[in-house]
């Protein structure tokens, strides 16, 4: 549980450092008129779909938190067999970054107003990050096909469900991709969309950093780290 | 009193004028069905978990009348006396207290209080209550199932939620795991809204230390359980993947009727602490938001400004952060390493410090208050009452050698009801009759609902007080029948037979308070926009109840918190917070 335990700490201090930011010490009954807060100093206040996109990838950096926590807690069982890792994981990692770079690409390109490289960047992120999800199934099947199944051993039926909640979560990401790639075809301009293609950004670039961290867990480089983990607790 | 300049003031943009983006309803059903209001929202909300909240009184109802006169009743055997158990556990922890605190107050106050027009996302926020239904509505499918609904206990451990001695093993823990992983992703549409609406949505002036409580503890609350829930959804898919695909996460070797079974080398132990990890944070997740509108009923109700504001704030958020730190205190007996029981043993009881400083808190705002003694108020003093009292037996159980004979007895039961079952319902019902009259724009019964108090708050107080005398005897939870069990003596048998006919009065009082609910929303007493004389701005609205945008042309500016109760030199015994300190006109401030 220790991973899950650090990450906290990570969302506390990032609470810490809000809320050092907004007057707590401040003395609400002595004061009268109105209080310019920090949302209305300026420019500065983010638009609420993005702090909403923020919480909820707080959400779901709990949730692979809690799976990686599972998965330390589970691997020093008698009984585990770690999974050969199907060569085609490094092409599947290497398509995903693709991916992350080209909507960071629309993204860049929404900034300059610039509709074609939005429409060109979306489309690349998002045939990219299908291949990604195909390449993701071969892989399932050349494990499967070595005789590795989902119940035969604690480590593969980690692995099968490890990439596929993080494959979950980057389908609902196409919803949002698909959403936004029809406003655009549909006309929309671009400062109308710019928001949507950053928010798709931001969530492609956090699964690619989810995934680098789970493509480490499961090759077993991350072990001595999980050790020490392990040892924070006992 | 410190008045913010007035230019200050002049660097304040323009009130808000003319349409909003908000989204108008078309039809009756777009507007009272599938609406994207919240406050239509919170009342689906409310209406539902109350409706499952029946669900379980019965269930309740079912487990006490076999405690009480065993071997009287032939239609409950040992294993439907399980499922009642388990059903019971999940739906009150769950389905209602979570559901009612935070997809009902939360829904209806958040914007309310915070001066907004709505939640920010209200199209994710009307899927919110949808999934929820759905959670709702797997769940009971499970009472009409082949095997009927789980009898694993509320907490479902492993191996024994799967195994098939235990009831409801074949449909029953499949639909109550799938149950659970829909209740936790609507929630999470609901929760991403309180959040960024108290983040975003918030009027002019309300500043975060301008926010009533009620709204800090909603807010801390479900900040908490975004981040807990993952846990539980976690181990329910885990624990999916071992019932229905043969996986072996927390499904250990075993023999089962004579046979090996396919599972090997899962951990029941790691089942724990994810389950844990989110269990005990749901304590506070429950308990945050009753905090929140107890400090608030107290305010208004004794005329006074609430005792150490500041203090309270940072008390919230400090039992928030400290909440994710104790969860293997629910785990004693599991045979941990005792430096463990020791750091968790610590933890537990430092938490005490925050939430004694709200008592105190509380009780200072009572003193040399102007106490009204009306129905809110009486269960405001109740809830502190039983909070106390749970807390205090809380102390017990977070020291691991007190904990550890007392584990599995009554005691436990009685600890928690009235921690987190009796106490937060206190704060439910405290808060129905306080914000009744908003919601409806009628006054509850006054007799109906006097009588409703002292049936409630006496009965459970008949109910759990003496199980914890029970629980000291050694009288162990979740058994059918403890039959001739030497140890418990024949006089406990008429202390169970007692409690059961108390819980059968306190279950009819429920009826009369729903009787209220609806009788008095055609023939209450008319309530007029402000009956309590509140200074929160959710009192301040143009219409009473609310119209769609709650603040019709322009939104409200907040002057001041939300406390200023019998202020010197005022002309009223309160001043609401969007009225302009005095020298300020209100169209000085937005020309």
């Amino acid at each position: 549980m220790s991973v899950i335990i650090l990450f906290m700490a990570g969302m506390v201090a990032i609470a810490g450092w809000w809320l050092s930011q907004q007057r707590l010490t401040a003395k609400p009954w002595l004061e009268q008129g109105v209080m310019v807060d920090l949302r209305e100093e300026g420019v500065s206040s983010p638009p609420a779909a993005k702090i909403g996109l923020g919480v909820f990838l707080a959400v779901v950096g709990s949730l692979f938190a809690l799976f990686i926590s599972a998965y330390s807690m589970r691997m020093t069982m008698v009984d585990w067999r770690a999974v050969p890792m199907p060569r085609l994981l490094w092409f599947n990692t290497a398509v995903l970054v693709l991916s992350s770079v080209a909507l960071q690409a629309a993204y860049m390109a929404a900034r300059r107003n610039d509709i074609d490289g939005v429409i060109y960047g979306l489309c690349a992120g998002g045939a990219s990050v299908v291949t990604f999800l195909i390449g993701q199934l071969l892989a399932w099947r050349e494990l499967s096909v070595g005789g590795y199944f989902l119940a035969s051993n604690p480590a593969n039926s980690f692995f099968y469900l490890i990439t596929a909640v993080h494959g979950l979560h980057l389908m609902g990401g196409l919803v949002a991709l698909g959403r936004t790639t029809a406003k655009v075809w549909h006309g929309a301009p671009v400062t109308q969309v710019r928001l949507s293609v950053e928010l798709c950004a931001i969530y492609w670039h956090f699964l690619l950093l989810v995934w680098l961290v789970l493509l480490g867990l499961l090759t077993g480089w991350t072990d001595n780290f999980l050790d020490i983990c392990r040892q924070l607790l006992s | 009193m410190v008045d913010i300049p007035l230019d200050t003031v002049a660097g304040i943009p323009p009130a808000e004028v003319g349409e909003v983006e908000l989204y108008h309803p078309r039809s009756w059903w777009t507007r009272y069905v599938f609406s994207q209001d919240a406050k239509i929202i919170a009342v689906q909300y409310s209406i539902t978990a109350m409706a499952i909240g029946m669900v379980a009184l019965v269930l309740s109802w079912l487990m006490r009348l076999q405690l009480g006169f065993p071997g009287t009743f032939s239609f409950i055997d040992a294993n439907q006396y399980l499922q009642f158990i388990t059903m019971h556990g999940m739906i009150m922890v769950v389905y209602l207290l979570t559901a009612l605190f935070l997809g009902g107050f939360g829904n209806y106050l958040i914007p309310l209080m915070v001066g907004a027009r709505d939640m920010v996302f209200p199209y994710v926020n009307m899927l919110s209550y949808w999934i929820y239904l759905l959670a709702v509505v797997v769940l009971v499918s499970t009472f009409f199932v082949p095997g009927g609904p789980t009898g694993a206990g509320w907490t479902l451990y492993p191996p024994q939620a799967i195994l098939s001695g235990t009831p409801g093993q074949d449909w029953g823990i499949v639909l109550m795991l799938a149950s659970l992983i829909l209740f936790i992703i609507g929630f999470t549409m609901g929760g991403l809204n309180y959040v960024v609406t108290v983040l975003q949505g918030r009027t002019r002036g309300m500043t975060l230390m301008r926010m009533p409580l009620t709204v800090w503890g909603i807010f801390t609350a479900t900040v908490m359980a975004l981040l807990a829930f993952p846990a539980l959804f976690v181990a329910s898919v885990m624990l999916l993947l071992d019932r229905l695909l043969g996986t072996s996460f927390f499904m250990p070797t075993l023999v089962e009727m004579g046979q090996l079974t396919k599972y090997g080398g899962g951990s029941p132990i790691m089942f724990q602490h994810l389950f844990w990890f989110f269990g005990h944070p749901e304590v506070y997740i429950v308990a945050l938001p009753a905090f929140g509108i107890i400090s608030d009923l107290i305010s208004v109700h004794a005329r006074k400004n609430i005792f150490g504001y500041r203090m309270m704030v940072w008390a919230i958020v400090g039992i928030g952060a400290l909440s994710f730190v104790v969860w293997a205190h629910h785990m004693y007996v599991s045979g941990m390493n005792p430096y463990f029981g020791f750091f968790f043993a610590t933890t537990t009881l430092i938490i005490a410090i925050p939430t004694a400083i709200k008592v105190y808190n509380w009780v200072l705002t009572l003193w040399r208050g102007d106490i009204h003694l009306t129905i809110p108020m009486l269960f405001a003093l109740a809830f502190i009452v039983t909070f106390v009292n749970g807390g205090l037996t809380g102390l017990f159980l977070g020291n691991v050698v007190v904990d550890v004979p007392l584990s599995d007895t009554m005691f436990v039961v009685a600890h928690f009801h009235m921690v987190m079952g009796i106490a937060p319902i206190m704060a439910v019902f405290g808060g129905l009759y306080h914000w009744y009259p908003k919601v409806t724009g009628r006054m509850l019964n006054e007799g109906l609902g006097r009588f409703h108090f002292w049936v409630s708050f006496l009965g459970a107080y008949a109910i759990f007080f003496p199980m914890h005398y029970l629980g000291l005897l050694g009288m162990p939870r979740r058994y059918h029948d403890i039959g001739e069990t030497s140890f418990v003596p024949a006089s406990a048998h008429d202390l169970n037979a007692f409690m059961s006919i108390a819980a059968l009065i306190v279950g009819f009082a429920q009826l009369v308070f729903l009787f209220n609910l609806v009788w008095s929303l055609f023939k209450g007493k008319e309530a007029g926009g402000n009956p309590w004389g509140a200074a929160s701005l959710e009192w301040q609205t143009p219409e009473t109840p609310p119209a769609h945008g709650n603040w019709g042309k322009e939104l409200p500016i907040v002057y001041r918190w939300a406390y200023d109760y019998s202020v010197p030199g005022a002309g009223r015994d309160f001043v609401p917070q969007n009225e302009p300190p005095a020298g300020l006109s209100a169209q000085g401030s937005h020309p």
